[in-house]
């Protein structure tokens, strides 16, 4: 039970707890990178993928745009982007946004695509306008998976911005890295633990907004 | 002066040996992966209450950070290649067994009844008719498990070099060389594409039957909508 005597060595440890270094400012940038990234990517992907979706035409282009986004190494691109910018928001942020691209916008469009085509169809005969029946019929519709789009991009960004701290950024990451460098392996595990709880709860604040946004009529099991 | 693909001799490797190693840390582990997921995705397919539960393991999983989880593992498996493989072996199970059970469970039950009647029994019928079915549905869980597989390697590198073609970013930070970062991006890049056409290939040549094109492609997309 190694691990759970550093886990709470870790946090017992009130000098953790308070400063620059502290687990509330650390815990409030990593939240930080990851809303950005995340509104970034969702202002892309989400767009694209509901017409792209909606009409149907351009699947390939996006299986390809999809595919090529995700054979960049977040990790990678990020010392890259360091070297090229220097210190700033933007190396974050970049790989931040290419690697939750992929995800929400494939989720998007496949979300749409396996809408049930007779509401929509009805919508329609009703006289609804083509924005409408995108926005009143097939979006509810297609919500769950959208949201499981978004849950992956997010637990994905949640997981990648620890690494920010290796071209000296704050977040999380900075105990595991500096932990790793001091050979303080308490800090190290500690940070770790951190953001696994960070991501775990995640996936409790999708399954949530589920519960809440999701008709009733449209809830799919799990 | 350097050529393009020399490297600093504290990598003790090569480039093209680092891309072996690159290959081997980021596929053996979705191999493993897969070897795993056929019985549980069978096992799942058979009994349908176990599937739930499942699904939300693999993704509770999958939601514990790589960098963490190789953190974790270093006290049991040391710095070591062994510390990155598991995780990603893990992880390729989150794609993995969704595809697979997906596309066992899209064989028409009228095929199924035929293989019987043929006088299948279930070891040949699920060889010879329900994984050729699925072969499609699995190839393209194995390119989604295969990329992000590729692109994780390299964050071996903060725990003791272990990130093959990743390792490379750190000398080319610290000797100021970002043409060692570039050769690292580049490189995972090209061979996260190269891997991805293998793949393709490889559907193409065990689906003689498919029509090349719409349904693989909705496939992909859908094996990426995870």
């Amino acid at each position: 039970m190694n691990i759970l005597n550093h886990i709470d060595a870790f946090f017992g440890d009130s000098a953790h707890w308070q400063g620059y270094d502290g687990i509330p400012t650390r815990l409030l940038e990593h939240l930080q990178y990851t809303l950005m990234a995340l509104a970034m990517a969702a202002a892309v992907g989400l767009p694209v993928g509901l017409i792209t979706g909606h009409t149907g035409r351009g699947g390939n282009a996006l299986a390809l745009v999809a595919t090529a986004a995700r054979a960049l190494p977040s990790f990678g691109l990020m010392v890259l982007m360091f070297i090229l910018i220097g210190l700033g928001m933007a190396p974050v942020m970049i790989p931040l946004v290419v690697l939750a691209v992929p995800p929400i916008l494939v989720t998007t469009y496949e979300a749409m695509r396996s809408v049930d085509p007779a509401p929509v169809d009805a919508a329609r005969g009703m006289g609804m306008a083509e924005a409408e029946v995108l926005l009143r019929v097939e979006v509810p519709m297609a919500l769950p998976l959208i949201l499981s789009g978004l849950r992956t991009a997010a637990i994905q960004i949640v997981s990648t911005a620890t690494i920010a701290a290796y071209v000296s950024f704050g977040g999380l990451g900075r105990y595991i890295i500096d932990g790793l460098y001091q050979k303080d392996y308490e800090k190290t595990v500690g940070g770790a633990a951190l953001v696994a709880v960070l991501a775990l709860a995640t996936l409790g604040l999708f399954w949530a907004l589920g519960r809440l946004t999701v008709s009733p009529g449209v809830r799919r099991r799990g | 002066m350097n050529g393009l693909f020399d490297l600093p001799s504290d990598l003790q490797n090569t480039y093209w040996g680092l891309v072996g190693l690159h290959l081997r840390e980021a596929l053996l582990p979705v191999l493993a992966g897969l070897l795993l997921s056929l019985p549980l995705a069978q096992l799942c397919v058979r009994l349908r209450w176990l599937y739930p539960p499942v699904l939300w393991v693999t993704t509770v999983l999958y939601a514990v950070p790589s960098l963490a989880f190789f953190v974790v593992l270093i006290d049991y498996t040391g710095l070591s290649e062994l510390t990155v493989m598991i995780p990603l072996a893990v992880y390729s199970l989150v794609v993995l067994i969704p595809a697979i059970v997906d596309g066992v469970r899209s064989v028409p039950q009228e095929t199924l009844a035929a293989a019987t009647a043929m006088g299948f029994g279930p070891v040949r019928r699920y060889l010879q008719v329900q994984l050729p079915i699925a072969a499609p549905a699995i190839i393209a869980g194995l390119r989604v498990a295969c990329a992000s597989s590729i692109s994780l390697v390299s964050v071996g590198m903060l725990i003791g070099n272990a990130g093959a073609l990743g390792n490379m970013l750190n000398s080319g930070l610290i000797y100021n060389q970002p043409r060692l970062i570039w050769l690292s991006v580049l490189g995972t890049a090209v061979l996260a594409l190269l891997v991805d056409a293998v793949l393709i290939g490889l559907r193409i040549w065990v689906t003689p039957w498919m029509p090349r094109g719409s349904r693989a492609t909705s496939l992909a997309v859908k094996a990426g909508a995870r």
